[in-house]
């Protein structure tokens, strides 16, 4: 059977590759420190080599997961405990990440991937700093590899293999979740990177414009990468969970905001000390803290800790373990701050009232509200360990103590993206902008009036969403000047502008839709006879029939719903209550109406005792836009980092090829 | 009392979030009922308040809570009998009182914090237009305010 054997094979050579890209990063991180120190060239070029080695062996050691998952090989403890053979192949493949063990070896892999971008496109950084950059991200890969290997390997065997699987939580069963986690971990790990500069700079004793100008993309990426995973979690929530809320403000997702705000804030100060040299210990802080605060979020997720405090004392192995990396990479980075972050002179003067000290202002609202959400997010340990009160922090706190942040953000975002570099007057720059605040007050309280309730919630969100939109607008109009050839003028601005547009009008919309679906959602939850219309927010709901079917690796219960408004068919539902036999687990899939003004969100609940079915009805409005505009900010991120200035910094590498620079 | 506290640890029922069967017939009291669902957690999945679990758990604690709304009880009243029972875990967050106020006073006082730091950067960078580049650090601005105020 030498195909079985090749099979088996495959899988222990991964588990290899991975204790050799362990080695290769232990080397990685010991020889280019020193050589860097010592001006040694030869021993600083070793990171080059060995990023791409530590890279294909990891790539290698995943993709061998990968197979044993997508052919089921049993022998395998992990594919065992979270893959079963009649599962869809989509959901072998995301089987390998939607585990414990699986998603470390992501999480590595993408260390380890954007250790080799930052050796490949980094032809244009000095020397040292390019070797102490890829020998602390290779540090950071070091902690993760032995946290693998020594607590969490995926590749342990079982002495007795069984017939099949037990199955992947159907929850995560869903083509949004499947891609959720990688995206996810691609903006978290991103993240490490700006540490690796920001340590690396310490290190050097030196930063400047140049230095903000190579942290930014790396920024920009991991911030977009988490725009995304967060935003496909939300939606995945809404959708799947069968009542359409779409944030709970539960650890696991605040783990993954945290960074998401520290991130936001980075990539702005970053632009200060690009173009200004200022703010330049702040920025390597938040450089930091921002990383600090994806690993606070792995270890949330990965110890269990915050769910229960006795979750943790299950597995305190791997949590004591993540506990320690953070300590070490925080401790260290910070006490090399302290020591070193004296020496960033600012060189950038500026007026109170600036660009800068809007940006300043910025990262305030920023890593405020980011300090906040960490406070009512360790609160319940907080509380147990020094007050012994067993309490539990959730969306009532978070709404009422986060929120106003980012309604001030709004609200001064316009007035400061408008305002000139280094001294401006908010006059003059609310000048443009005096008919767009009028315009959105209007927007606001033509809401009011229409609206039946008394919520300021909604009117709030429209004012809002039209001052964001429209200001960022006229502002962006403002770059092109006046006269004619304006709109040719417009097309040649520089993409990072066309970036800021999109990404902070993208801010307004999420916050239009998260007010409008907050304030003005209805609910309705009754029982349904057969072929009887019933009345929801002015849509007629007729439930004709409710039919059991059998999917792959599941039995479904689907109601046929007609969704009808004025006498006229809008649309067919089709909710369904699922089983998963083999996980022994149900889910609901929802049915939804979407469109751009509200969702009409339909579930289908259990058979009454009276007859007739329970069917609860959503009419969400606004709910898309939550997702529209955290589309637009990933855009906005995206067209930012493909300003020009930056792929000439990327493209600035063949020269040294063509003329040897030193 | 002690009979609707049994009650609640009580396993049954089907599997389902807030039941038509459950519903009180006085929109008003229902419309209440429904919003203190939203403030109590479910005990059992933590992560969800009692409006939206599915567990047996949050049924039940569905029903108490109306059978106390239509037995005249206060919302304060529903919350005591919960946070009675079940400590303030039950409760979505917890209640302004003891050692609580730390939690809620830790955003604006941070926030003052940032804002008085943020304030004297700015003072500083601005202060150095007058001294012009490299004249003085930060940490020699400040030092020579202090001597000046002496």
């Amino acid at each position: 059977m030498p195909r079985l054997i090749l099979r088996s094979m495959i899988t222990e050579f991964g588990h290899f590759a991975l204790i050799l890209a362990f080695l290769v990063a232990i080397v990685q991180t010991v020889v280019p420190l020193i050589g860097a120190h010592k001006r040694w060239p030869a021993w600083m070029a070793v990171a080059e080599p060995a990023a791409s080695a530590q890279f294909l062996l990891t790539a290698f050691s995943f993709a061998a997961l990968m197979y044993a998952f997508v052919i089921s090989d049993f022998s395998l403890r992990l594919v065992t405990l979270n893959s079963h053979s009649a599962k869809p192949m989509i959901y072998k493949i995301s089987g390998t990440w939607g585990n414990h063990e699986g998603s470390m070896l992501l999480w590595v892999l993408i260390v380890t991937l954007f250790g080799a971008m930052a050796a490949w496109f980094g032809g244009n950084l000095p020397p040292t700093l390019r070797a102490r950059v890829l020998a602390v991200q290779a540090a950071i890969g070091v902690a993760f590899f032995a946290f693998i290997i020594f607590t969490s390997n995926p590749f342990l065997r079982l002495v007795v293999p069984p017939f099949d699987g037990q199955d992947l939580n159907p929850l995560l069963q869903d083509p949004g979740l499947a891609f959720h986690p990688p995206f996810l971990y691609l903006g978290y790990v991103g993240l490490s990177m700006a540490f690796s500069f920001a340590v690396a700079a310490l290190i050097e004793g030196r930063v400047d414009a140049a230095w903000g100008r190579w942290v930014r993309p790396w920024t920009l990426a991991a911030w977009v990468f988490l725009t995304i995973g967060i935003a496909l979690g939300s939606w995945w929530a809404y959708y799947e969970l069968g009542w359409g809320g779409f944030w709970f403000w539960d650890p696991v997702e605040n783990a993954s905001f945290m960074p998401w705000l520290l991130a936001a804030a980075l990539l702005h100060s970053a632009i200060v000390v690009e173009k200004r040299e200022a703010l330049k210990s702040w920025t390597i802080l938040l450089a930091i803290l921002a990383f600090g605060f994806s690993l606070i979020g792995t270890f949330i997720v990965r110890s269990g800790l915050l769910t229960s405090v006795h979750a943790f004392a299950n597995d305190p192995e791997r949590g004591v373990f993540i506990l320690m990396i953070m300590g070490f990479f925080m401790g260290g980075a910070l006490i090399l701050f302290a020591l070193r972050a004296s020496a960033m002179e600012a060189k950038g003067v500026f007026g109170v009232v600036s660009r800068e000290s809007a940006l300043v202002a910025n990262n305030l609202l920023l890593a405020v509200s980011c300090f906040v959400v960490f406070v009512g997010t360790m609160w319940p340990l907080v509380a147990e360990m020094f007050f012994d009160r067993r309490l539990s922090v959730g969306p009532p706190f978070f709404n009422m103590a986060f929120s106003p942040f980012m309604l001030v953000l709004g609200l001064i975002l316009p007035i400061g993206s408008a305002m000139p570099w280094k001294r401006a007057r908010v006059l003059r720059a609310m000048r443009p902008l005096r008919y767009v605040f009028i315009l959105a007050l209007a927007v606001g309280g033509l809401a009011y009036a229409m609206q039946s309730g008394r919520s300021l919630l909604g009117p709030i969100g429209l004012f809002l969403a039209a001052w964001i939109v429209m200001g960022t607008l006229v502002d962006f109009a403002q770059r092109t000047g006046r006269g004619s050839g304006r709109l040719a003028r417009v097309m040649r601005l520089p993409r990072a502008d066309w970036g800021k547009m999109v990404a902070h009008s993208g801010l307004g919309i999420t916050m239009m839709g998260v007010c409008g679906l907050m304030a003005w959602q209805q609910e309705d939850i009754r029982v349904a006879q057969f072929g009887e219309p019933y009345e929801v927010g002015g849509y007629t709901i007729t439930l004709n029939g409710v039919v059991n079917k059998e999917g792959p690796n599941f039995l479904s219960t689907m109601g046929y719903i007609t969704l009808a408004q004025d006498g006229r068919e809008i649309a067919q539902l089709r909710p369904e209550k699922r089983i998963y036999p083999v996980a022994q687990m149900p889910t609901t899939e929802a049915a939804i109406d979407y469109d751009l003004a509200r969702d009409v969100y339909v579930v289908i609940g259990d058979r009454q005792a009276t007859g007739g079915w329970a069917v609860r009805t959503y009419i969400k409005p606004l709910t898309n836009w939550i997702w529209i505009g955290s589309g637009l900010m990933a855009l906005g991120g995206l067209l930012s980092l493909s300003d020009r200035r930056f792929r000439v910094a990327a493209g600035a590498r063949k020269l040294p090829n063509a003329v040897p620079a030193e | 009392m002690k009979r609707l506290a049994l009650a609640l640890t009580l396993i049954a029922g089907p599997l389902w979030a807030l039941d038509p069967s459950e519903m009180l017939e006085d929109p008003a009291l229902e419309a209440r009922a429904r919003a203190l669902d939203h403030d109590l957690r479910c005990v059992v999945c933590q992560s969800e308040s009692v409006a939206s679990s599915n567990a047996n758990w949050a049924q039940d604690a569905r029903r108490t809570v109306r059978e106390l709304v239509a037995g005249g009880a206060s919302d304060e009243a529903v919350m005591d009998f919960f946070v009675a029972r079940y400590g303030e875990f039950v409760l979505m967050s917890p209640r302004a009182s003891g050692s609580t106020w730390m939690l809620w006073a830790a955003g604006p006082a941070m926030l003052l914090l940032a804002m008085g730091l943020g304030y004297g950067y700015l003072r500083g960078r601005s202060r150095s237009v007058a001294s012009q580049e490299g004249a003085l650090t930060e940490a020699e601005q400040r030092r020579l305010q202090e001597i000046l105020k002496e």
